[in-house]
């Protein structure tokens, strides 16, 4: 049923290489910030189940 | 405002309760249907060296025993298991209590109905054949619902949590929550027949894509993430020090959940999918090492520095074993993953093997360390033994490697005496059951390896009742934590810090993160005709054929017989033409199997006589002398239940079918008439048989196998 609408959707096949593109920016980008984590803040968050 | 240093909140001390009762309930509940789950196993592994272990009991066969197998292990032990580590680690990393009492118990007892179901209805032979996803409808129906239950459950005590940040293990179990809640609706879609049968709503190549779509995130998403949610919570509670790397850990969560979900073509290299989908599984499994070797790592690294720890304490060996296991596991489903290994391992006991690394291995090691962890906590007492948990440790890890190594070698025996040529150009060995012979020494030894793991099962119930007696059980525990301060700003700390105190954005993310994958993959495949390319001499199956298909599917076929023969030439010469996606647009569901312990079915037709299968199917050592197959007395006594045919029709139709105006009431006569032109032949050759018996149907079915397009 939905066939017929993608069918006529133009350049459908775009989609996934627009969104292999905005996940491989994405991880790159994550790469990025956790080389930059605050350490004090990451302390406090491995603790967390020593905690209770 | 706050600064970014400040974490807890200032509020007000609150107190609350941590309950007990729910996590001790799915531990015993775990327990118990381990131990079912691999005394069913280890009957199974006896069959194939003992057919006559079937008790020559329908309900006791192979193909109907297997299913229970598999989801007993999985969804009864491993399940149970993954909602006692949740229901007891996500309150303590959240300071409260867990949402709803009564919603636990209502999950607790309508998980534990659905398995009781389950265990009913397989072995009567009701089953969709989907591999780890066999339950009829209604059965899924319920999962749905209870799943639901655990999610509201689990989504309401985050969010009257009393930490502003959810803990990596948190983070892993609401991908499980998630994403397991997607596969199961888009893989159980059918159209119901009657309440024990349905039919899919996808066919042939679709169907397949879909299931290992499933099949393989089962593995990735029920049997990996939310253990990899407990390792990072029970792991350095046991070793009393921080996760490794907190980093690593955000990276590992994000890439595992966003890769795996791609692999699954891995399943159908070689087959009838469209090629690009079967490079995309290859090269995402491939991918797929990283994020879970970053996640390993963190998990073993946490023991820098107290590897020391690791000789005396019982509970680290069994994490040490489960970590390292998942690792073996994780690097062998990449290799497997390769097109040509796959050409070699693919449909023998090589897969058999590897999922159980991860099983009794992974999943199993874990379990255990956490009942040895949780029993004397919950207890307020000491292991009864330690000296006994140390046996079961040894005798579990030995019993793994006794499981594993015979089935590599059996495989490896197996897969080269089916590719072997002579000089002449011959198939070496033309007898498919030469080769299984072959390697029924090393299934013995299999069995020896499943009975040690068990012995060390029994073991540790042994050990842990007498712990459990030595001490008093704590049904509450109390603590207490400071309110969060609502209308808090919090400045600094990152744009994931930030996720990390919004669960529900964080929750939307990880289901874009899965649904990428899945979408890339099938939308086109359901989409764009070329990609199943149809032939027009193929046909409906005839009303007697969709019957004896039906049969086939009752008693599990597909657990031993593969209908998908790879474009081989070993292959080819062995079974006859390749398999084309056009062949199967009227399989639902798929029959295409993934482990061949008998010959590939898909040009069975015409091959044998209909006496050949009369026969083999009353015995099959009459026809195949030192055959391991069961034989199958009730198909020859049983009559054929006709009363649903014209409904199967209707749903046929509504699903596509081109079958005629009418033809639902037409159908039975149809099936009669080519009953009758069976039962005639059979006489032909002296066997005196009734058209109406369920032997006659089967017959037809595999007469009719992969002759659409058969060259005379």
């Amino acid at each position: 049923m939905f066939k017929h609408y993608f069918e006529q959707m133009e350049g459908v096949s775009i989609y996934p290489i627009f969104s292999l593109l905005i996940f491989f920016t994405f991880f790159v980008g994550l790469g990025v910030y956790v080389f930059f984590l605050d350490k004090k803040k990451e302390k406090h968050l491995e603790n967390l189940p020593l905690e209770d | 405002m706050q600064n970014s240093t400040q974490q807890s909140s200032t509020g007000a001390l609150e107190q609350f309760e941590y309950d007990n009762n729910i996590v001790k309930a799915f531990l015993i509940a775990s327990v118990a249907y381990g131990v079912i789950g691999m005394l069913v196993g280890l009957t199974l592994a006896i069959q194939l060296f003992l057919p006559e272990a079937n008790f020559e009991n329908p309900h006791t066969t192979f193909g109907r025993l297997r299913p229970l197998h598999t989801n007993a292990v999985v969804f009864a032990f491993v399940g149970n298991a993954m909602f006692a580590g949740i229901y007891h680690s996500s309150p303590r990393l959240l300071k409260t209590a867990i949402y709803s009492k009564t919603l636990s118990w209502i999950h607790f007892w309508g998980w534990q109905l659905i398995i009781l179901a389950t265990a009913i209805t397989l072995p009567l032979g009701l089953s969709s054949s989907k591999e780890y996803a066999e339950m009829e409808w209604p059965i899924d129906i319920a999962i749905a619902v209870i799943w639901v239950i655990f999610a509201i459950n689990f989504f309401g005590t985050i969010l009257k949590r009393r930490e502003r940040h959810m803990y990596v293990a948190l983070w892993f179990y609401i991908g499980t929550i998630v994403t397991v809640a997607l596969l199961h609706i888009v893989n159980s879609l059918a159209i119901p027949v009657s309440w024990t049968k349905s039919y899919s709503i996808y066919a042939g190549v679709q169907d397949a894509l879909v299931q290992w779509w499933y099949g393989h995130n089962a593995v990735a998403f029920f049997l990996t993430t939310p253990y990899l949610g407990l390792m990072y919570y029970y792991l350095p509670k046991a070793a009393n020090r921080p996760v490794f790397s907190y980093k690593l850990s955000i990276i590992h969560f994000w890439s595992l959940i966003f890769i795996y979900i791609w692999a699954g073509p891995h399943h159908l290299l070689y087959t009838s999918l469209p090629d690009w989908a079967q490079s995309l599984g290859t090269v995402f499994s491939v991918m797929l090492i990283a994020p879970s070797w970053g996640g390993m790592l963190n998990g073993l690294l946490t023991l820098r520095g107290a590897w020391d720890k690791v000789r005396e304490d019982h509970i680290l060996k069994f994490f040490v074993v489960a970590v390292t296991a998942y690792g073996m596991a994780t690097f062998e489903g990449p290799m497997l993953s390769l097109k040509n290994v796959s050409a070699i391992a693919h449909y023998t006991d090589w897969i058999v093997a590897h999922v159980h690394i991860g099983a009794l291995g992974w999943n199993g090691f874990m379990i255990f360390g956490i009942l040895y962890y949780l029993v004397p906590r919950m207890w307020k007492t000491e292991i009864y033994s330690k000296s006994l948990a140390n046996f079961h440790f040894w005798i579990g890890t030995l019993g793994i490697i006794f499981y594993a190594l015979p089935l590599y070698w059996a495989s490896l025996t197996q897969s080269l005496m089916w590719k072997e040529f002579t000089a002449d150009g011959f198939l070496a060995y033309p007898n498919f059951l030469e080769t299984v012979t072959k390697i029924v020494p090393q299934y013995m030894m299999r069995a020896v390896g499943g009975s040690m793991y068990l012995i060390g099962v029994f073991i540790m119930i042994y050990n842990l009742i007498r712990t459990a007696a030595t001490g008093t059980f704590v049904k509450t525990e109390h603590s207490e934590a400071p309110a969060l301060e609502k209308n808090v700003t919090i400045v600094g700390g990152g744009w994931h810090t930030v996720l990390e105190r919004k669960p529900m954005i964080f929750t939307g993310l990880a289901l874009v993160a899965v649904a990428i994958g899945g979408l890339v993959e099938f939308v086109p495949t359901a989409l764009i005709k070329s990609n199943v390319p149809t032939i027009a001499s193929v046909k409906p199956y005839t009303p007697l054929e969709l019957t004896g298909r039906d049969i086939y599917i009752r008693e599990g076929c597909v657990g031993c017989h593969s209908q998908m023969i790879r474009p081989f030439r070993d292959e080819t010469e062995r079974y006859g033409e390749y398999s084309k996606a056009g062949e199967f647009v009227y399989d639902r569901p798929f029959l295409w199997g993934s482990k061949r312990t008998g010959p590939d079915l898909h040009r069975s037709g015409g091959k044998y006589p209909d006496s050949w299968h009369f026969n083999h199917m009353l015995d099959p050592t009459s026809m195949s002398p030192g055959s391991i197959m069961p034989s199958y007395p009730w198909l020859i006594d049983d009559d054929i239940n006709y009363s649903d045919l014209p409904q199967k029709i209707k749903v046929m139709k509504r699903l596509g079918v081109p079958y005629e105006d009418g033809f639902e009431d037409k159908a039975i006569a149809d099936a009669q008439a080519q009953a009758e032109q069976i039962a005639q032949s059979l006489a032909k050759d002296k066997i005196k048989t009734s058209k109406d018996k369920e032997i006659i149907a089967l017959i037809a079915y595999l007469q009719r196998l992969g002759t659409d397009i058969k060259q005379k």
